[in-house]
């Protein structure tokens, strides 16, 4: 559509490579410095590329002997996976009915838009409130209670998500199953249900992500290997007198898999996902 | 099936999902609302009535002001940036070229970095005594001594942003561009016939497309950028001399470092407000843009 003009082609090119290399530069360092030796890391001129890659911080960071190092991030890696885990299918089991009436009832869909509302409320705002809750219901240091507080920022995101998603089915598929008699929970169990499976899909792996990302009620609510997740684990090496950076790297590159492999693998959907949230608003 | 029942049984099935948030958003937020206006702490002491007292005291303050002004340096300077990085490499996505698809999907990577990971990351690439950027700027014999950029005031606050930036412009690279993807060819055509060149193609005919979907983008970044927290905490804990210290950051100081919970409540609050209000105004523009668009 534009012209085929080889300066403006080449120009295109360049360009093109050099946003490849401001995306990609940081994550391959990133790789680099957890497989560099330490000396090569503390080396002057810096060395880009190690001698020898070295892989042996990943077999001690997924290590479970006690009190080492792997230890600690493998209870946190299993923490963020519990936490994300409960509060994405819990999310989800909120989600689904209210999403649905409100896609098939828009009279009721105002009580929706004050719940997504609380996406502008800085979570400062709730933390001292729910600190001392938690603290009085015992649930400070807890995954349960950590998961019951993700729900604030994951059970409206993924209501919404689901509102829309049921928005797209014809609620005529609907009315043809109940006049042929079915109930409610028959019509979405045969109907609604698989046809909604896909933005299910979706909405849990969006959860996921929001959750694993988490780091601020994390920081506040828990306090060791009990309930520590991820987040605050890196944050803590990151900011202790840890002196081989690599494995701080290495603890980077564990934590960014997963979400970066949902990332890549579910591109379609979360694009689409995203730019319908950004579209439609 | 008859409307009332309709909406009963609406009402029911959002029930749990009400009575959760009611636990969990609601009722927190009233209980900030009574804690600012007493001098209760974190742990123990109930508290008395004081008042306004912590309003006029927070809002007076020194640090209150200064904070204020480095968020909306960071929010401004950071979303303003994304915005327009995000818009060129849409442009960029938009065109015909090898490697396209592939590059499209890198984009999905800074996005899908954990925010702790991407401020663990830059933190070490800013490292003082080995971080790259140290020895790529003095391997190009760009600087000639180490420098420490986060433990610097003047350059402490820059080197966040570039780091926000990098997470999240690929974000609105991708709204822009699935935004210019909904522009009719024959429209950019026709204006290449009627002789429109670059710039008034892309004011006059593909920008009213964007818009919309950019408007919506900028206010949830900015909204999010003046909550900002987790980046800010990773990488600098708010320092050198509270340089880059975020309002989030210095309600958590009041509140739990200090463990003032009533002052650090009203301190929320205000925050809370701010942020209201910059998106009630920011709902208004959109709604507006949104009207006069196509």
């Amino acid at each position: 559509m534009e012209r085929k003009n080889p300066v403006f082609t080449a120009f295109v090119y360049v360009c093109a490579l050099l946003l490849a290399a401001v995306i990609l530069a940081p994550l391959a360092w990133l790789f680099v410095m957890s497989i560099s030796p330490a000396a090569d890391l503390a080396a002057k001129p810096l060395r880009w590329w190690p001698q020898a890659a070295e892989f042996s911080r990943y077999a001690q960071l997924l290590s479970t002997a006690e009190n080492s190092a792997g230890a600690a991030f493998t209870s946190s890696l299993r923490n963020s996976l519990e936490v994300a885990g409960m509060a994405t299918l819990a999310a989800i089991i909120l989600a689904v009915p209210a999403g649905w009436a409100v896609s098939r009832t828009p009279s009721v869909g105002w009580s929706l838009s004050m719940v997504i509302a609380t996406y502008m409320l800085p979570p400062v705002a709730l933390s001292v409130p729910l600190y001392m809750g938690l603290s009085w219901l015992g649930l400070l240091n807890n995954v349960f209670g950590l998961a019951l507080i993700y729900l604030t920022i994951l059970a409206p995101f993924t209501t919404w998500l689901m509102k829309s998603g049921f928005d797209s089915i014809p609620r005529e598929i609907e009315a043809a199953a109940m006049i042929d008699g079915a109930g409610l929970l028959q019509t979405w169990r045969i109907i609604t249900l698989p046809l909604a499976a896909p933005v299910v899909a979706t909405s849990a792996l969006f959860a996921v992500l929001l959750a694993w990302d988490e780091f601020f009620y994390a920081l506040l609510f828990t306090s060791d290997q009990r309930a520590r997740t991820l987040t605050v684990a890196i944050a803590d090496l990151a900011g202790g007198r840890v002196s081989d950076y690599g494995l701080i790297a290495t603890a980077g590159v564990l934590a960014a898999l997963p979400p970066v492999l949902i990332g890549l693998v579910m591109q379609r959907a979360l694009i689409s996902g995203l730019t319908s949230g950004g579209v439609k608003g | 099936m008859s409307g009332t029942w309709m909406t009963t049984r609406a009402w029911l099935l959002m029930l749990p999902l009400l009575v959760i948030m009611v636990a969990v958003i609601g009722w927190p937020l009233v209980d900030t609302v009574r804690l600012s206006f007493t001098d209760a702490q974190l742990v123990g002491t109930a508290g008395n009535y004081v008042g306004f007292d912590n309003y006029t005291k927070m809002l007076t303050s020194s640090n209150f002001t200064r904070t204020l002004s480095t968020t909306t340096w960071f929010a401004v300077v950071s979303v303003a940036a994304e915005m327009v990085l995000g818009v060129l490499a849409a442009l960029l996505l938009n065109q015909e070229f090898r490697g396209r698809a592939v590059l499209r999907g890198l984009m999905i990577l800074p996005w899908a970095l954990p925010t702790v990971v991407n401020a663990t990351l830059w933190r070490l690439i800013y490292n003082p005594e080995y971080g790259a950027l140290n020895a790529a700027l003095t391997q190009l014999h760009l600087i000639d001594d180490y420098r420490s950029w986060l433990g610097e005031p003047g350059t402490a606050l820059a080197a966040l942003i570039v780091a926000d930036c990098w997470k999240n412009f690929p974000l609105v690279a991708l709204i822009a561009l699935a935004a210019l993807q909904a522009v009719p060819r024959d429209i950019t055509a026709a204006a290449l016939v009627d002789g429109a060149g670059p710039f008034n193609r892309f004011r006059f005919v593909i920008l009213p497309y964007l818009a919309g979907p950019l408007m919506v983008a900028l206010v949830l970044r900015t909204i999010e950028a003046f909550k900002v927290f987790d980046i800010i905490w990773v990488m600098t804990r708010g320092g050198p001399a509270n340089s880059t210290r975020s309002l989030s950051i210095l309600v958590y100081q009041e509140a739990f470092s200090f463990q003032r919970a009533g002052s650090g409540a009203s301190l929320a609050l205000i925050v809370t407000l701010l942020v209201t209000v910059l998106a009630v105004a920011y709902a208004t523009l959109v709604r507006k843009t949104a009207g006069s668009a196509t």
